[in-house]
């Protein structure tokens, strides 16, 4: 796996409109594997707490008897967080503005997360 | 889990660091394994050999940076398979304050850890005494500054 395969996993969650920036962070670590963000998002504190909120809430959906989550989306007043879970254990994080179209970056991070299992 | 500290300016940012980065264990000490702050810890001895043992890891690495003739590493990380380490230098207006940090992969993550540190190390610098440093621990005192130490430490 070369930095250029996670680049165009990146690049193909990065042109949808509305997403201002997407990583690939590590689940176990919640370290940025790589990124592409637009200045002003802190890559690595998103890093870290989307990993322990993904830890956390794969927890609850087990004790649930739910299984893996396979897509989160967290709304916020100024813009959305939504990550997918790679097989590899990597996440595939978007962060969009508000009013981004939900179901295209859900399919692109999709895609994404196939491209770096 | 109680936190404790021989300098209380240390106190505030320490508990602010373990909250949110969920640290099990948490040794603030000069770089010569002199303790400043702890959380977590509940014997002396394990305070004792963990401050040695931390300030000798410092040194070693500091000295492997200084033959590559580059500046000291700003941090170290070791993870295990349940518990992860993560130690790391803060420049304060009392001088380098090295910390120790034990984490519980199942709680938290290196991600967390380092996220943190950066607060902890602002906070520290901000509350630090900006006086000379106090005076070294003489051979003399030396016996009778550490048990003083460990008993501010266990709260004795």
């Amino acid at each position: 796996m070369t930095a250029v395969v996670y680049q165009r996993a990146l690049d193909l969650v990065t042109r949808v409109r509305g997403v201002r920036g997407a990583m690939l962070v590590t689940l176990g670590d919640g370290l940025v594997v790589a990124e592409h963000l637009m200045e002003g998002i802190k890559g690595p504190a998103v890093a870290a707490l989307a990993a322990s909120l993904a830890n956390r809430l794969g927890r609850a959906m087990e004790a649930a008897g739910l299984g893996a989550g396979v897509f989160w989306h967290l709304q916020a007043s100024d813009g959305a967080l939504l990550v997918v879970p790679a097989a590899s254990g990597i996440l595939v994080v978007a962060v969009t503005e508000p009013a981004v179209n939900v179901g295209l970056v859900r399919l692109e991070l999709l895609r994404a997360a196939g491209v770096v299992t | 889990m109680s936190t404790r500290a021989v300098e209380p300016w240390t106190l505030a940012p320490l508990k602010a660091f373990v909250g949110e980065a969920g640290a099990r264990l948490v040794l603030l000490m000069t770089p010569a394994g002199q303790v400043l702050a702890q959380h977590g810890f509940s014997r002396a001895m394990d305070v004792m050999s963990a401050s040695a043992l931390g300030a000798a890891i410092m040194a070693s690495t500091g000295e492997i940076a200084r033959q590559l003739n580059q500046p000291p590493f700003a941090a170290l990380t070791h993870q295990g398979v349940r518990h992860g380490i993560f130690l790391g230098g803060i420049s304060t207006g009392r001088g380098t304050i090295v910390a120790l940090v034990v984490y519980d992969l199942e709680a938290s993550s290196l991600g967390l850890v380092q996220l943190f540190f950066e607060q902890l190390a602002t906070e520290l610098d901000a509350a630090s005494p900006k006086d000379p440093v106090p005076k070294q621990v003489l051979a003399a005192d030396f016996e009778r500054e550490l048990t003083d130490s460990l008993n501010t430490l266990f709260g004795r």
